[in-house]
């Protein structure tokens, strides 16, 4: 009788034990090391580690650049696609006319080209999916890209024309990004955890909380991929990334967020360092629709106050580009605006005497994010060399961020990364946004400019952007490098990060 | 003893009910919309209203609650708000991939302390003794997450021996699997080892100073023979009470490991699920830790009974 008891906890334990075990391996989880996660040198697979998994497999109803970042491009793509400089070019419409009053659309489509469950795609297909985006099926915001669609009629298999309300140079653009993905009508059941595309890969596995499996599809119409699978990796911040690179477990970390780590990668020659560039505008952005900031001499005092190579130098180790006005090199209306506020600490103080706004407390509402938090104490000691007393107070990102800032405009200054691309009009152009800009000035000049031809689209715009840039509604401190670190042998990474796709359709081995 | 598991089975409900409203309280009192987070930036205010009346956060709160409790007596966790599918499912392969490793945990945790305290306490008066009650303290001042990245940077990034970080479950690939949980069950066993080593220590310490025991020594056995015999039982119900504690507190510690480690585990996903206020997730993965230390603590009480029958009689 003494006995059993003993005998029985420590059989229990056991049990318990081997009953966890059991179950898990009967589970849903398919492991990671294989297929090369944990192995992945060699021309079978790439391991991509990445921060920030998707939270579903759906941007059709989830926001966040983590789902188009491992789905466009890999399984989804578009009629056109954006490429490394920006550029439209086709991918799965071959060609595209466009009538003189610039509305209507013709797109030849490539093709033998199918999805992956099958099914071929055809003209009816890119019917289905531009309709799509104007139904209630699509919960994104990015939905209203596809408002200007007037009509969509089939002309045969491979031929469909678009119906525009009003020419829009935005448009064409916008196609390339995943308002734009060509969806299977059998295929939406199940969008949340089954991908089915026309790319060259398909999700073969998905592991949450840990990874995505992409496996290249034997019947993709284009270029095959040079690896059988692309693995992404999701880590929970950049010092896990480059630790699992340094210990074999991944070959290559893409868009790398904290460039303190890179020198010694830099000086190994068993490793890579690509330093592209990106959307992202990391933005101080001041709330311009009360005081103090609804002053523009306040805001210009700003502008000039802050001296961005250093932000950039110290925060940011140097890596990114300078950029004058909220425009990334691989705009078309990009033009350099670097020299518009130069640092000039005493004409900031000048500003601020002149709008009677010396000795001034604002509040600095930094969103918890790596490159908020290092870019935030040296503009706060740049401010104060200018006589602006700023107090940081941190700020949960995104739930309290969104919340506080964003929904309820309660902040004087805050800083974001601003991601998405060619999204100038998104912020300025809408009073109600939380920079709080008057866009009185430039609602026409905008319209008009998307309105006409190329030319006109660009120096349109330029004008806009001027304007933005002389109200001194925001200062972006510098755009965000778009940094991969890999094992030297890896090939064909995309070193820019031009829409939010990670393409890795030739991503290789040397 | 029936009377006692009654008022054990009462106390448990009441505890569980008590904290599905605390939860549900506190998850609606920190601020964020999970409908402006699930459409980010740009989203209209009718897609918001739209999203909210599907995540049913426009309703009034009682009856969200009731609601969600509701359904967990069903068994039913809800739909997520950024999974978009059902919680239920996900909870449970994460629930596995935890349990296995704080069992690990605990185990390795006791496979350090029992045999560690034994000696520490037998020698007490020896340097071995007091330079293994100093270890113990020192490992009692490291936090887990400080001896993770301590062993990610010597025996993963340094000399390569295990993999920094990833989980594969044990069914798939158990070589793989021992590889990778290496690194993670040392890093919550070694801090749970030193806390217990430390009770070990004290309960032989009083075991060996009891009338019994000095009994069994007269009567010819040696020092270690007797508390194996005598001792070791009677030491084991305060280590277990201790080690009952402990459980609950490592469940907690895993879900900072599970982070360091990226271990697709209860952790990951309760900090994910509080980063993207997805209510239904969070509520629904404290829950279940709630239940786990519930239940963990119901287990310790019968285990008392069945060790110590002297317990059994006062009941």
């Amino acid at each position: 009788m003494r006995r059993i008891p003993v005998r029985s906890s420590a059989a229990l334990l056991l049990t318990a034990l081997t009953l966890s075990a059991c179950s898990a391996g009967s589970g849903g989880q398919s492991g990671s090391g294989q297929d090369g996660a944990g192995n992945g040198q060699g021309s079978d697979g790439v391991v991509v580690a990445l921060t920030g998994e998707p939270a579903n497999l759906d941007f059709t109803t989830t926001a966040g650049a983590a789902i188009p970042q491992a789905l466009m491009a890999n399984v989804y793509e578009g009629l056109v696609e954006i490429d490394q400089d920006g550029q439209i070019q086709p991918l799965l419409a071959e060609s595209w006319e466009i009538s003189d009053d610039r509305t209507t659309y013709t797109f030849t489509l490539q093709p033998g080209v199918t999805f992956s469950n099958g099914e071929a795609f055809t003209a009816d297909d890119v019917k289905f999916s531009l309709e799509r985006v104007k139904s209630d099926a699509w919960l994104s915001s990015l939905k209203t890209k596809m408002d200007v669609v007037d009509g969509v009629t089939v002309l045969s298999d491979t031929e469909v024309r678009v119906q525009l309300s009003r020419p829009s140079n935005a448009w064409l653009f916008d196609l390339g990004t995943p308002v734009g993905a060509m969806f299977d009508e059998s295929g939406v059941a199940d969008l949340a955890s089954t991908a089915i595309g026309t790319g060259p890969f398909t999700v073969q596995a998905w592991n949450r909380g840990e990874s995505i499996e992409l496996a290249a599809r034997t019947d993709y119409w284009g270029e095959s991929p040079k690896v059988e699978t692309a693995t992404l990796r999701y880590f929970a911040d950049a010092v896990a990334t480059t630790n699992a690179l340094r210990s074999g477990d991944v070959d290559v970390v893409y868009n790398m967020q904290a460039p303190e780590l890179l020198p010694t990668f830099a000086g190994d020659d068993a490793f890579q360092v690509l330093e592209g560039t990106s959307n992202g505008e990391v933005m101080l952005s001041m709330n311009n629709a009360r005081p103090p900031f609804d002053d523009v001499r306040v805001r210009q005092a700003v502008l000039h106050a802050i001296d961005r190579q250093a932000v950039l130098d110290t925060a940011w180790s140097g890596y990114g580009t300078l950029v004058g006005a909220p425009v990334p090199p691989t705009d078309p209306y990009y033009e350099d605006l670097n020299n518009a506020y130069p640092y000039d600490p005493e004409k900031a103080r000048a500003l601020l005497a002149e709008a009677g706004a010396e000795n001034l407390d604002i509040t600095f509402t930094v969103p918890t994010r790596p490159y908020a938090t290092a870019v935030s104490e040296i503009v706060v000691s740049q401010l104060a060399e200018a006589g602006i007393n700023a107090t940081i107070e941190s700020a949960e990102f995104p739930a309290v961020w969104l919340d506080q800032v964003f929904t309820r405009h309660d902040y004087d200054m805050s800083v974001v990364l601003a991601v998405e691309s060619r999204d100038l009009l998104t912020m300025f152009n809408n009073p109600d946004y939380y920079l709080g800009y008057d866009n009185a000035k430039i609602k026409d000049a905008a319209a008009a400019a998307d309105a006409a031809d190329e030319a006109g689209y660009i120096s349109g715009m330029q004008q806009v952007v001027r304007t933005i840039n002389d109200d001194a509604a925001a200062n972006v401190l510098f755009l965000f490098p778009n940094i991969v670190v890999a094992k030297a042998g890896v090939t064909g990474l995309p070193a820019n990060s031009v829409t939010e796709a990670l393409d890795l359709g030739s991503a290789g081995w040397q | 003893m029936g009377i006692r598991l009654l008022i054990n089975a009462a106390r448990f409900a009441a505890t569980f009910l008590a904290a599905t409203v605390a939860v549900f309280l506190f998850m609606r009192a920190i601020p964020g919309d999970p409908a402006q987070i699930a459409l980010g930036v740009n989203a209209t205010e009718e897609l918001l209203e739209q999203t909210r009346r599907e995540f049913g956060t426009d309703r009034p709160l009682a009856v969200q609650y009731l609601d969600w409790v509701g359904g967990l007596f069903r068994g039913d966790f809800g739909v997520s708000y950024v999974t978009r599918q059902d919680i239920s499912p996900l909870l449970l392969d994460r629930l596995q991939v935890s349990l296995i490793l704080v069992g690990l945990a605990m185990a390795a945790a006791l496979l350090i302390a029992v045999p560690f305290g034994t000696i520490a306490a037998l020698r007490h008066r020896k340097p071995s003794g007091v330079l293994l009650s100093g270890l113990s303290q020192l490992g009692v001042a490291v936090p887990g997450f400080l001896a993770a990245i301590m062993l990610v940077v010597v025996f993963a990034v340094g000399l390569g021996w295990f993999p920094a970080n990833g989980w594969t479950p044990p069914g798939v690939d158990f070589a793989d699997f021992l590889h990778r949980v290496t690194l993670p069950v040392l890093a919550l066993a070694s801090v749970q080892g030193a806390v217990l080593t430390r009770y070990v220590r004290s309960a032989v310490l009083e075991v060996m100073s009891e009338d019994y025991l000095r009994t069994a020594r007269a009567k010819g056995l040696g020092k270690l023979e007797a508390l194996v015999k005598h001792g070791l039982r009677n030491a084991a119900v305060p280590v277990l009470t201790v080690a009952s504690v402990q459980l609950a507190a490592l469940i907690i510690g895993a879900v900072v490991i599970e982070r360091v480690f990226v271990i697709p585990g209860l952790g990951s996903m309760l900090l994910d699920a509080v980063g993207n206020r997805d209510l239904l997730t969070v509520q629904s993965v404290v829950m279940v830790l709630v239940s786990l230390t519930l239940i963990i603590n119901l287990a310790v009480d019968v285990l008392y009974t069945i060790i110590d029958p002297r317990l059994r009689k006062r009941s």
